[in-house]
């Protein structure tokens, strides 16, 4: 007999397209952010799909913390003009520059949390009602909890105990003036789920996921690039090591991996026997247990 | 873009291999549930080093005694704090077999609201019972839930075996009186039962050593090979329009694509379909993904329906097939579980959301609720709140194409939201 069955990552393919079909026609004015990272990448290349042959019904946004990887605007520069979608740029120094925020001090400095005012001062300039997310429920403890359209106050704010119940696949995206949703298409996938579709899908991918050599140092058990952006401290060491990057953030926070795995083949390989989770390389979610949760409530992606 | 196309397994080897499974657990305060999905993905090597060195410095600062497995599942801080989990988190792990998605939901505050959410996207429900209590009205309760929300696979785990020295008598006695009772429960149909402990993994992965009495599969067995592919409707087709797509451009200037995903039956181009409400008729001339034509569409695949004729079609209308078309009607009955804070006023507005469509409805009548943890309904209570069941009658201000919720789960069920406060107050299954 014919058997009527998707294959979990067709499933989830599926279902990741039917939610952004539901952002587009739920809301007045979504916005897709744009990271350059690995799953805001599957997550614009599903928005392409799910509404071919016709462009994207919203603009992607990338909140640019200035301290990229040279390597990540260039390709996000490419796939853009390769999708045909509509890019816009807010600048973290320019909310420094206006008073909004002020640069964090000291040898760990990170414009990670000043990226929150960014984001909400463009989502409320531009009244973005909507902002689609590459978040991952099983990325982090918090993340579990999300819905795949989560509410947002007025200041933006997410609020872990009153969340609206979410069944079936009936999406309540209605709200009063001023308030806004993330929604995150991906909610469902694993890393692993990420990597295999961008095989599947032969999705090319910034060169950091590949293994390279860079000058790294030491810091907290995660490597860290040396760049423009981080100071090397006087007990550090600067060392040439083969790396790759299992998440591309801002790079004063985001750790390198020791790897070989220089294509998706062995990558998959390196996934599937890890014993360290993908964000256990990234400093910002280390400053304390509930680190994420603590910035999601603020408003953070 | 990939040349493979998302249709039937065979056309894509590996990807096709493993299939995913979507399950809820559901168990009152202490029946170790969170203690049980810990050591699920613990034993099936899904927990991961880091996870692990955190839960082992949170459960040393808290003085427990030993790892701490349900540390693993409690993500909020006041979950932490408070030792209980309050809302719904998902999980996931594989094995070579299946993926799966587990929908953990807490077993206090809100636990009906909770409960109903995470059952309602399940193919299988864990029910844990503790072994000492024997089947309590929380177990009742929680039959009562997957069976109103037609969930196929029910697992009843005997959990905390430990403590009754592994005696098959004990194990025995429960399942003849959960048997007893879900006799007067029309829809569960496959259940099993297991005996386990999550504290120490007897029969969770590995199979126990204390137990030779019991010859059937650990848990994790019985979840990767439980068959799941008669869990969506293909019998009748439904395809409620999300979205048009109209690109405007040279290549495709004549291009309207109807988005959605099915909700039930297969289309496939040449078919005869009608659209609801206009009733218009039509054919299929194509269906299109971005990875080309599909020479068939299924639940629950998302594409677009292009049709032979030009007709209007917006978001909320249905396709459908004449021979086997979905009710229609504007007086609704079904069954409600309420979530609200504000009680349900028989007489009110709400608007009601159904598949894409949303329309206003107005209460007429609740005719009974049931007692959760009895099953008996009360008939003269018209008082109807928060984490309550009972079976309602609603006029929609425009007709609805629907079947009964349990021919479809998807054209079959709605939630109605409170037009002040935008909340979602409800969810309702027609009957």
């Amino acid at each position: 007999m014919h058997s009527y069955r998707l294959s979990h990552i067709q499933q989830l393919e599926s279902e990741a397209i039917f939610v952004l079909r539901e952002t587009a026609a739920q809301f007045e004015k979504p916005v897709l952010l744009f990271s350059g990272g690995k799953d805001s990448i599957v997550m614009a290349h599903l928005a392409f799909k799910a509404f071919h042959p016709s462009r994207l019904p919203f603009p992607l946004l990338h909140v640019d913390t200035g301290h990229n990887f040279p390597e990540t605007i260039e390709y996000r520069d490419r796939f853009v003009e390769k999708i045909g979608a509509r890019l816009e740029v807010a600048l973290v120094q320019d909310s420094i520059d206006n008073g909004r925020v002020t640069e964090e001090k000291g040898a760990d400095a990170s414009r990670n949390a000043l990226q929150t005012v960014t984001l909400l001062d463009a989502l409320e300039a531009a009244n973005y009602d909507a902002a689609l997310g590459g978040g991952r429920r099983d990325e982090e403890k918090a993340r579990a909890k999300e819905r795949f359209f989560s509410h947002r106050d007025a200041f933006g704010q997410w609020n872990p105990k009153n969340q609206r119940p979410e069944l079936w696949n009936v999406f309540n995206g209605r709200k009063q003036h001023g308030e806004h949703f993330r929604v995150f298409p991906l909610s469902n996938w694993t890393e692993m789920d990420v990597w295999e579709y961008i095989r599947h899908e032969g999705i090319d991918l910034p060169g950091l996921y590949f293994a390279h050599e860079r000058e790294v140092v030491e810091r907290a058990g995660s490597l860290l690039a040396v760049t423009d952006f981080i100071s090397v401290r006087d007990n550090e060491k600067v060392e040439k090591k083969q790396v790759r990057f299992r998440t591309i953030g801002d790079a004063t926070c985001t750790g390198a991996v020791e790897s070989a795995a220089a294509d998706l083949d062995h990558i998959i390989a390196e996934v599937a026997a890890a014993r360290q989770t993908e964000r256990g390389t990234r400093a910002d979610d280390k400053r304390s247990e509930t680190a994420m949760e603590d910035r999601k409530k603020e408003g953070y992606f | 873009m990939s040349d493979n196309q998302p249709s039937t397994q065979t056309e894509n080897g590996e990807l096709s291999a493993v299939d995913l499974l979507r399950f809820t657990t559901a168990g009152s305060v202490d029946d170790g549930k969170s203690t049980l999905i810990g050591r699920l993905l613990y034993d099936s090597k899904n927990i991961f080093e880091d996870q692990l060195e955190a839960i082992e410095t949170s459960s040393r600062s808290r003085g427990d005694e030993n790892v701490n497995l349900a540390l693993l599942t409690d993500g909020l801080k006041a979950e932490r704090e408070q030792g209980i989990t309050i809302d719904v988190a998902y999980r996931y792990f594989a094995t070579p077999k299946r993926k799966f998605i587990i929908a953990d939901t807490p077993g206090h505050i809100q636990y009906t609201r909770n409960m109903v959410t995470g059952a309602s996207t399940a193919n299988l429900a864990i029910i844990l019972v503790d072994a000492r209590k024997g089947v309590i009205e929380q177990t009742c309760r929680h039959s009562f839930i997957a069976d109103l929300l037609r969930i196929q696979h029910v697992v009843v785990a005997v959990n905390k075996m430990d403590l009754v020295d592994y005696s098959e008598e004990v194990y025995e006695g429960i399942v003849a009186r959960f048997k007893e009772f879900s006799s007067r429960l029309n829809n569960l149909v496959d259940v099993s039962f297991l005996p386990i402990s999550a504290l120490h993994g007897d029969n969770v992965v590995e199979k126990s050593a204390n137990m030779d009495w019991y010859s059937g599969p650990t848990l994790l067995y019985h979840l990767e090979s439980v068959y799941i592919g008669a869990d969506h409707n293909h019998v009748q087709a439904r395809f409620p329009v999300q979205w048009v797509i109209r690109p405007h451009s040279d290549e495709y200037h004549d291009f309207r694509g109807y988005a959605g995903r099915v909700a039930g039956g297969v289309f496939k181009p040449g078919d005869e379909v009608q659209v609801q409400p206009s009733g218009f008729a039509s054919r299929i001339k194509s269906i299109h993904t971005a990875d080309g034509e599909l020479s068939e569409a299924f639940a629950p695949q998302s594409c677009s329906i292009l049709l032979e004729d030009e007709i209007d079609i917006s978001r909320g209308d249905m396709i459908v097939k004449p021979n086997n078309p979905p009710e229609q009607g504007q007086d609704i009955g079904a069954m409600v579980c309420w979530f609200g804070d504000r009680q349900m006023r028989v007489g009110g507005k709400y608007a009601l959301r159904h598949t894409t469509k949303e329309v206003k409805a107005i209460v007429r009548e609740l005719s009974y609720k049931i007692n959760i943890n009895t099953l008996h309904k009360i008939e003269d209570d018209q008082e109807f709140g928060l984490n309550e069941i009972g079976c309602v009658q609603l006029r929609t201000s425009a007709p609805l194409y629907y079947d009964s919720y349990k021919d479809n789960r998807i054209t079959g069920s709605f939630v109605l939201i409170d037009e002040q406060t935008n909340e979602t107050v409800a969810a309702g299954m027609i009957i």
